[in-house]
């Protein structure tokens, strides 16, 4: 009992210490949305790049983003580095982001970021539809994910209504389609039993399962399991017309305007639009450099040939309580 | 909760007799000296801070937080967490005090092998468990691969069901485990010499004496399915912690979120008061030397029932999760996977859960001794809330701790402290309900002849009353420890910048499709773990020796 208190003790010891060792001018604090597994060994590069030490907290975006937001003015972040635009939009509503410098905002075109210049993007995600192409073929998919709400497709379409991505699918629907047409369609999927996920991966998963053959999710989801194993069945079907299902989002990242240490944070969001870490999202996490010039992964159409609707991105996180809500009032949360 | 509720109409033998208060004779009446309530209070802050906090934005809530509390389809969710809380409460229990029964009271083989394995899915956090038995089944499972015969899938009730049975069965058999084997087997002994049959004997005289570590277990599953998040949402259940989150996640405005936390704060409640009101008067503790039970003899078709029972349900919750996780590994070594072993994360992880059982343990000392010594509308409160706490969802304990530290203790915001003491305010509940559990078969005319040999109260409490309750505390601590082990929404938001644990590496590399690296960390958890689940299980022969 004594021993165990007494390493108790220690440890705690230990780690406080070990906590309070870092830190400095020579460092910033990233609260990251995207996950470990893909960003840490970039941040590493930074590092070994600038010398600047990089204090990494991990969550999901929407929980640092409301993280943000109670700290307020008291913030220990630098830099928030989130994984969708209504995140990021989040913490600039609240007034809580430094506008970017213009070298930074315009590596990367002007529509995969903020119109404000509180946030940049730094990679691009495409919602597609993921399939088995043994069960059914690609001329059989809807020409936008309108047609899923027709009754010949009950209970075949996974989706994750509870999830970043498709809630800011669901905010970009609003904004090209209206709150009518958007209930209209949640409320189909919802008729429709359609089957749903807490997340992207499951569902994918499901589709390589065989439990499913259709799903709505992220395109780079897919690649990466055919990286595990590439004797996977899926496919993605990226829509030829342009439609809220076939939004590019941006992952990306700004600069809190309580930072005590901007030039560091400015070096760290500037690194991620480099050429250097562009090619890593496009290698390593299967996404879409935003960078012209930086070629996305072959398996992948150009991103310029994926019409893309015409959204302001900044304006996603104002009608996100209200995606919420619809999600809610057709009964798929 | 049927289960304990069925247990309070039988006849309680030993028990039975009015004038066997709570704590026996004279202690009851005593008021409870002042420095315990100091302590208790000072314990009882950080479980506090968070629900005053969650209370406070309640009452300050929007009319949309008020609209979502009143649709139709949030009293449905509330509905069916209800009845998916009432199924697994139900079958943990007969699993756990079966299990706990066959181990401790038959003559079956290999007991120290059963009780490590039989206890062991507790280590394993409930998401992983759910995303193994998802992956397991279906056509293209694991299991239809080995066998060549395909299950149907595992989803939705039938799933959230059997994850979370598998998850929570294990604080029933732990903490009925060490109750039964501080039974006095006298009273086992007489009622067979008159002719008991051995489930009868079962049925009147060990399961009420049982009473409070079978409540107190069927509690802790009840609220532990209640706050569930990760099996529900993989199983693709729609319980009301589903509908929690997505209102955090998908909203600006959080305070939908935070009424929906306290109404299921008040469901909590239902479970918790009947829990209470269950409770009998009786007392637990044997007034004489006891003696190693004698082990009933199974005849050949009950050891091979009996087997068959532990077999089955450590396959479901040991292997076929271990098998999916090796099957994960496999495929990522085959394929040339960058893995590495998570260093960080176990000492992370170790830290951790060493620093929120020992804060557990000594919150739990001045609690579990007013409960039981100085039992009051007080007591019950202070109970209530201990459970309340166990019982909601881990991210509206975060933010509400997140928005409260940085406002009013910024220096220790995102500290190991404040991490150490919020784990330990979640988890306090396992902590009292183990150490009480072992403190009610303590008879307070121990601690009485200690006062009249001229002990004073502080030098009885740490001279007698502690020693006797010590390993029901101990056992405590090593359930707050493996369930910090798996936590993760208040690792991820509350800790400070860099800290990882093996939860948090879980989570990171699943919720990438990196399966390999995710296995590995589970494994890595699993093992670690292994060491107090190996203590917990083989407790209740040391019990014996002390």
């Amino acid at each position: 009992m004594k021993r165990i208190l007494a390493l108790g003790l220690a440890a705690t010891l230990l780690a406080t210490a070990c906590s309070s060792s870092s830190g400095g001018a020579g460092s910033i604090t990233l609260y990251s949305g995207r996950s470990e597994d893909l960003v840490q060994p970039l941040i590493d590069q930074f590092t070994e790049l600038t010398g600047i030490a990089v204090r990494v907290k991990y969550a999901g975006s929407s929980d640092l983003a409301a993280t943000i937001t109670e700290e307020g003015d008291n913030s220990p972040a630098d830099v928030f580095f989130a994984q969708d635009p209504a995140s990021l939009g989040t913490v600039a509503l609240a007034g809580l982001f430094e506008e970017l410098p213009d070298d930074i905002l315009s590596v990367v075109p002007s529509r995969f970021s903020d119109s404000q210049g509180a946030w940049v993007g730094t990679s691009g995600r495409a919602r597609v539809v993921v399939y088995d192409p043994s069960v059914i073929a690609a001329s059989e998919i809807p020409e936008t994910e309108d047609g899923f709400i027709d009754p010949s497709w009950e209970g075949l379409v996974g989706i994750a209504p509870t999830n970043g991505s498709f809630l800011a699918f669901v905010a970009t629907k609003i904004l090209t389609d209206g709150e009518d047409a958007t209930l209209t369609w949640l409320e189909g999927m919802e008729s429709n039993g359609s089957p749903t996920y807490p997340k992207n991966s499951p569902i994918v998963a499901a589709v390589n399962d065989g439990q499913i053959p259709v799903g709505l999710v992220n395109h780079y989801y897919l690649l990466r399991a055919l990286a595990e194993n590439p004797d996977e069945p899926g496919a993605n079907h990226f829509f030829e017309v342009s439609t809220a299902g076939g939004l590019v989002m941006p992952a990306g990242a700004g600069i809190l305007a309580t930072s005590d240490n901007k030039d560091a944070a400015q070096r760290f969001v500037a690194f991620l639009v480099s050429d250097e870490a562009q090619e890593f999202f496009a290698t390593e996490t299967f996404e879409y450099p935003l960078v012209p010039g930086i070629e996305a992964n072959p398996l992948l159409p150009p991103i310029d040939t994926i019409p893309t609707p015409d959204v302001d991105l900044s304006e996603l996180a104002t009608v996100l309580d209200v995606a919420t809500d619809l999600v809610a009032q057709a009964g798929l949360l | 909760m049927t289960q304990p509720e069925s247990v309070v109409e039988v006849d309680i033998p030993v028990a039975g007799t009015p004038a066997a208060a709570v704590g026996g004779t004279a202690p009851s009446r005593r008021r409870a000296p002042w420095w315990l309530w100091a302590a208790t209070i000072v314990v009882l802050v950080p479980v506090a801070v968070p629900i005053l906090f969650l209370a406070a934005r309640a009452l300050g809530a929007t009319d949309a937080a008020w609209n979502t509390l009143w649709s139709f389809r949030t009293l449905r969710l509330i509905g069916r967490s209800f009845v998916l809380t009432g199924l697994v409460t139900a079958s943990a229990t007969v699993i756990g005090v079966g299990g706990a029964w066959i181990l401790a009271r038959t003559d079956i083989a290999f007991t120290r092998f059963w009780g490590v394995v039989f206890a062991l899915p507790l280590v394993v956090p409930s998401y992983v468990l759910a995303l193994s038995f998802v992956s397991a089944t279906g056509p293209r499972g694991l299991i239809a691969d080995v066998t060549g015969f395909a299950t149907p899938h595992l989803i939705g009730l039938p799933g959230a069901w059997l994850a979370l049975t598998i998850a929570t069965y294990p604080y029933v058999y732990l903490i009925t485990a060490a109750a039964i084997a501080k039974i006095d087997p006298a009273l086992e002994e007489a009622a067979r010499s008159l002719g008991a049959s051995p489930s009868r004997v079962f049925r009147t005289v060990i399961l009420p004496q049982l009473r409070p570590a079978v409540g107190a277990g069927a509690l802790l599953a009840a609220l532990y399915t209640l706050s569930d998040f990760g099996a529900v949402s993989l199983m693709r259940f729609d319980a009301f912690t589903r509908v929690i989150y997505a209102q955090y996640s998908g909203r600006l405005d959080r305070t939908p979120a935070i009424v929906l936390s306290i109404v299921l704060v008040l469901v909590a409640g239902v479970f918790i008061w009947g829990e209470q009101r269950t409770r009998g008067k009786g007392t637990y503790f044997t007034r004489s030397a006891m003696r190693p039970p004698a082990r009933h003899q199974l005849s050949t078709a009950q050891r091979f029932g009996a087997v068959g029972f532990l077999g089955v349900t450590a396959t479901i919750g040991v292997l076929v999760p271990v098998a999916v996780l090796l099957s994960w590994l496999w495929r990522g070594i085959t394929i040339g996977s960058d893995l590495f072993v998570p260093w960080k994360a176990i000492g992370g992880s170790l830290t951790a859960g060493a620093l929120a059982a020992a804060l557990a343990m000594m919150g739990a000392i001045p609690i579990v001794i007013l409960a039981v010594r100085y039992a009051s509308k007080a007591t019950r409160w202070v109970e209530r809330s201990v459970f309340m706490i166990f019982s909601l969802p881990h991210i509206t304990i975060a933010i509400a701790v997140v928005a409260f530290t940085i406002r009013y203790a910024t220096p220790v915001y995102q500290s190991i402290l404040v991490l150490g003491l919020v784990y330990a305010s979640m988890f306090l509940a396992q902590a009292t309900s183990a150490a009480k559990a072992s403190l009610l078969q303590v008879n307070p005319a121990l601690e009485d002849a200690s006062r009249s040999l001229g002990k004073g109260p502080i030098a009885t409490y740490l001279r007698v009353t502690f020693p006797l309750m010590a390993r029901g505390l101990l056992a405590g601590g090593a359930l707050v420890f493996v369930t910090t082990l798996k936590e993760l929404p208040a690792t991820l938001l509350l800790s400070p910048p860099g800290f990882t644990t093996l939860a948090v590496r879980i989570w990171s590399a699943a919720d990438e499709g990196l399966f390999a690296r995710a296995a590995l960390s589970s494994l890595i958890l699993i093992g670690v773990s292994i060491l107090p689940v190996y203590y917990l299980s083989i407790r209740p022969k040391h019990v014996l020796d002390t």
